[in-house]
């Protein structure tokens, strides 16, 4: 490609704020991952083009920056939904039953691991072991901690969301 | 010295040596997948484990230094029981199917998996996601089914091409190499200068043009140097019977270090073209008509002599070649000077580095490049200064980036932020032209500053006086006013320059360009010799030379003003000499014409007859409508060329040459190094090597030139006839080639000149120069500067890139470049077709808006005719050597409404 003139990179609302991040970092070691998590947090995600503004700035080749998001699960290259469901699939809830659970997570969103729902309401992932392993099979909405579950709670789990957002809503 | 044993051997080995190391010192075969020797530090194969008395576990012999009385056994049963278990995983992860894979016969895999006895693959991986073929980029494929992901792509791309491309994403099982922000290839910024193809141990990366074409143990390698740029890489040519199948850079040779870049690697099939002249062509009433070599050669010699009898010698001119063989410009201007006694001869090294052979001759005493390339990587600073090196010298800035990573400080100084800028510490945007102001007030606070070189200038200079005394008229004040470079940037470049020695001072186009062209050669050269850079390793002035060959064609004495070996025509004893030597007399003792007087007395009458050998003039000269005006007012034109051309189409007659790869020669490089050039096939048709046409013209002049070959040239005229390269011959440079001067046979060359200080004109000339701006400025008629250049993808007016498959889908149409703000205040989108017009024409072209262009600046290259950038330069040029402005001239920008 004619990387001598090859456009200009495109700008959102939020340009200056991925500057202003960057800045902060620039003069400390291995900023690059701590970058990374703050422009996540502004996005939700990590955009294309929010990956190109970093690799810029900072002078990193974007295929590192990509290396590096790719690498790390906590870094996602997608919208997560307002609503992350993570299944644990640790030894004691798997042994326990979290198969099922998930199968039925999938079937009632219609969704598969690591996805997110049309409407942008749920993303499913699964995890390994969150330490509750008394409690197992577990799963967290948002953080929200349900365990001792059975197939059967899936639905509930979901109705629940869904009422938590239409109050939010009203 | 340490004592190891390897397989019951004792053996002497270094300190700090690798075991993988001492055994190919010492013949032990070690098999490896991921390691590229000096380079690599990803050691992730581990198929070179070694089994060590004492150790707890296998050890990869790369990454393991070996100590005093270490025991190694490099074939245990546990070393091949390793290594059968890594083949196999390797084999059974993806579809490694030899049959059908381009490397068959020279894989490490398939060659390991040979040597340790496996048939098929041990395991089924099922589970696994079956991985994909990138097939989107023009010229390579990456088939990710056959990589093992050892990462020697990733290596070649970041660590030696530093194009920063290919890297690892994902990870566990999931682990694959990704381009960019894992988008396909050809979408991504890779440039396509194969490296990664040819770093890559399997079948996972392959060159499109090649597949098909041969198995490896059907070809055989030749040798030869790149025909493009004046870098002058050295290819290894992959042949089945006369067709090239591949090319690859050749491992450890000197200049490249087995680098190449997109053209050098992929360009080389124009010579296959079947539009190849295979026939004289003589033009009658308007139209050209096959004819024989005699009738041809009988038709250019009687007209040149008709003309010199009627209008004396200097009614006749010659345009020499840069891209072709030392051995033909030779023979071309000993055709001019010894057969039609004229001092007319010249060469596109007018229209480049004409002021870097000028004004390092006043500087310094030798007109050619002081270091070498490869000094690049090793030096403390690098000051790049009017040179886009990634697209126009590519390879030449691999090792500047190799150089900035090892630790040196980078500085460019360009108006337009290219490419190189991106890696720079200081990046100065200088105005267009004020190139010597700029110098100028470097040298400025190095002075008031105290931190020139005192006992350099002292010792090794003349006329420090009088440059002091002019760079006090430039405090970074003024200069800041000129140059648009900020008082504090200036002085901070200048204590960089200081702080960091030795440095390195590049240059193209950018300096030399200019109606104060050989000044601001001049002015890189007092800038070099204030800091003491001169006279030792990793420092110099480096120009960067545009052609293959132009540095060759101007030792060649193709130039108005030289015999070969910068002999000059004024200097009596020259003049006696070459008399004697070819036996004539009355060799014309004053300078000739330079090319745009040559061209402009066409129309004057004052020249009559052209003869232009491998030159398109019509597309590469400055002002093109008067270009053709003048061809159009000539008596009689014969070009030599390989295809017709936008010139070849005013010439009377036609010979067709034999090209490069057809003919066996010499080309030189920028860094004054005399390699080999093979020959692999015929030429097509009746074609003929340009040293021969020359030498029948002479015969009809009654001169009977004996030299037969490009070896007999060079061994029995070039080398005896010149100092400089009395001690290079076609027998010593078999390998790499050899940098002038070499004034005898047991002679290495020389790789830096002006050794210590001592200048090959004595002193060090250091020249007071003011700073004058481009001839002309852009005014409310036409507000914007026009610069040009060229391209990475395509090489001049596309002769040869233009028939070289692939060359042209990489870059299919000619642009304008400019700047973010002008499109915003002209509504012009990106991609939108625009007019650009000048006061000497007008061209409809796609406009490029970028953010590496600064508001004012328009930038075009020369590559498409329709809208080559030449139909607006202008036709002002350097006052010394009469080279053209081509980087500034006044063009008005408009939409199309």
């Amino acid at each position: 490609m004619n990387r001598n003139a090859s456009g200009c990179m495109k700008k959102d609302g939020k340009d200056h704020l991925v500057e202003e991040i960057i800045a902060r970092h620039k003069n400390s070691n291995g900023a690059l991952i701590p970058v990374l998590h703050e422009v996540q947090d502004l996005y939700g995600y990590l955009p294309a083009e929010a990956q190109a503004k970093v690799a810029k700035e900072m002078n990193v080749p974007i295929s590192e920056v990509f290396g590096v998001i790719s690498f790390y699960s906590h870094f996602a290259l997608k919208p997560k939904g307002k609503f992350k469901i993570s299944i644990c699939m640790g030894t004691a809830c798997y042994v326990k039953g979290a198969g099922p659970i998930l199968d039925k997570l999938k079937e009632n969103l219609a969704i598969g691991i690591g996805e997110t729902t049309a409407d942008g309401q749920f993303t499913l992932e699964e995890c390994r072991c969150l330490g509750a392993c008394g409690l197992a099979p577990v799963l967290t909405v948002n953080g929200k901690v349900y365990g001792r579950l059975t197939k059967d709670d899936v639905t509930g789990i979901i109705d629940d969301c869904k009422r938590d957002e239409e109050e939010i809503v009203q | 010295m340490i004592t190891v044993t390897i397989n019951n051997k004792v053996l002497k080995a270094k300190e700090e040596q690798t075991i993988l190391q001492i055994a190919t010192d010492n013949g032990i075969y070690i098999p490896t997948l991921c390691h590229m020797d000096g380079i690599h530090d990803t050691y992730s194969c581990r198929i070179c484990v070694v089994e060590v008395e004492g150790a707890r576990t296998l050890i990869p012999s790369c990454a393991s230094k070996a100590t005093d009385g270490m025991v190694i056994n490099t074939a245990s049963d546990s070393v091949l029981s390793a290594r059968r278990n890594i083949i196999n995983l390797l084999l059974s992860n993806g579809e490694h199917n030899c049959l059908a894979c381009e490397k068959s016969g020279e894989c490490s895999l398939q060659k390991i998996a040979y040597e340790l006895g496996i048939e098929t693959p041990a395991f089924i991986m099922e589970s696994m996601d079956k991985a994909t073929v990138d097939d989107s980029s023009v010229m390579i494929v990456r088939d990710n089914r056959r990589c093992i992901l050892c990462r020697r792509c990733v290596t070649a791309c970041n660590d030696i091409a530093c194009n920063d491309v290919l890297s690892v994403g994902f990870r566990g099982s999931e682990t694959t190499i990704i381009c960019d922000n894992n988008i396909a290839m050809g979408e991504s910024t890779c440039v396509q200068c194969g490296q990664c193809v040819q770093a890559c141990p399997v079948g996972a990366l392959t060159n499109r043009k090649s597949i098909g074409k041969a198995r490896s143990w059907e070809t055989t390698h030749v040798r030869t140097t790149c025909a493009y740029c004046g870098v002058g890489c050295q290819l290894d040519l992959h042949m089945k019977g006369d067709e090239i199948v591949k090319v690859t850079g050749v491992e450890d040779a000197l200049p490249n270090k087995g680098r190449l870049c997109v053209k050098g690697r992929y360009g080389y099939d124009f010579i296959y073209s079947g539009e190849r002249l295979t026939s004289p062509l003589i033009k009658e009433n308007g139209i050209f008509r096959k004819a024989s070599w005699d009738e041809a050669l009988d038709l250019v010699a009687s007209k040149f002599k008709a003309i010199i009898e009627k209008d004396g010698p200097d009614a006749v001119g010659g345009i020499s070649c840069a891209r072709s063989i030392n051995e033909d410009s030779y023979q071309m201007q000993k055709l001019f000077r010894a057969a039609f006694k004229s001092a007319n001869i010249d060469h596109c090294a007018r229209v480049c580095h004409a002021p870097t052979v000028a004004g390092l001759i006043t500087s310094f005493g030798t007109g050619g490049m002081t270091n070498s390339i490869g000094e690049m990587a090793n030096t403390n600073m690098l000051f790049v200064i009017g040179s886009n090196m990634t697209e126009a010298h590519p390879v030449a800035a691999t090792f500047v980036k190799n150089g900035k990573r090892n630790g040196a400080k980078l500085i460019v100084v360009d108006p337009r932020r290219h490419r190189l800028a991106d890696y720079a510490d200081e990046f100065a945007q200088i105005k267009v032209g004020s190139d010597v102001a700029f110098l100028n007030g470097l040298m400025n606070v190095l002075i008031t500053e105290d931190l020139y070189d005192k006992e350099f200038v002292e010792n090794c200079c003349d006329n420090w006086d009088a440059l002091k005394e002019k760079v006090l008229e430039y405090p970074p004040k003024r200069v800041s006013e000129i140059s648009g470079v900020s008082e504090e940037q200036i002085i901070k470049i200048a204590r960089m320059l200081a702080e960091n020695k030795p440095g390195m001072a590049m240059y193209t186009l950018g300096i030399t360009e200019h109606t104060c062209g050989t000044n601001n050669v001049m002015s890189v050269a007092n800038l070099q010799m204030v800091l003491g850079n001169i006279g030792k390793e990793n420092a110099g002035v480096n120009p960067l030379r545009g052609q293959n060959n132009v540095q060759g064609a101007c030792d060649m004495g193709a130039l108005p003003n030289v015999y070969h070996g910068y002999q000059q025509v004024t200097d009596p004893a020259a003049k006696a000499k070459f008399e004697k030597a070819w036996g004539v007399e009355g060799l014309p003792d004053k300078n000739g014409l330079m090319i745009p007087d040559m061209i402009s007395g066409l129309k004057t009458k004052e020249v009559k007859g052209l003869y232009i050998f491998g030159e398109n003039i019509v597309g590469t000269e400055p002002d093109i409508s008067h270009v053709i005006e003048c061809l159009e007012a000539a008596e009689f034109i014969v070009c030599n060329d390989i295809f017709e051309t936008e010139t070849t189409q005013y010439a009377d007659v036609v010979l067709p040459a034999a090209a490069w790869s057809e003919d066996e020669g010499t080309f030189t490089n920028c860094e004054r190094r005399v390699s080999l050039v093979r020959k692999v096939k015929d030429a097509p048709g009746l074609a003929m090597p340009n040293w021969w046409i020359f030498k029948q013209i002479a015969k009809r002049f009654g001169q009977n030139w004996e030299a037969n070959s490009g070896q007999e040239i060079w061994d029995n005229e070039i080398a005896p006839l010149a100092p400089f390269f009395e001690g290079i011959t076609f027998k010593k440079i078999q390998g790499d080639g050899i940098q002038w001067p070499c004034n005898c046979i047991e002679s290495p060359g020389t790789q830096i000149l002006h050794l210590d200080g001592n200048f090959t004109r004595g002193k060090g000339h250091l020249m007071a120069l003011d700073w004058t701006p481009p001839a002309e400025v852009p005014d409310t008629e036409y507000p914007f500067t026009l610069s040009t250049g060229r391209r990475l993808y395509h090489y001049h007016t596309r002769t040869q890139t233009g028939r070289a498959q692939g060359l042209n889908e990489l870059l299919p149409e000619e642009y304008a470049d400019i700047s973010v703000e002008d499109a915003e205040r002209l509504g012009i989108e990106h991609n939108e077709m625009i007019i650009v017009k000048s006061r000497r024409g007008t061209v409809t072209v796609k406009a490029q808006v970028s953010d590496r262009i600064p508001e004012g600046l328009v930038w075009m290259a020369m590559h498409y005719f329709e809208n080559n950038c030449n139909w607006l330069t202008g036709r002002a040029t350097d006052t010394i050597t009469k080279t053209p402005e081509y980087k500034a001239c006044a063009v008005a920008i408009e939409k199309i409404s």
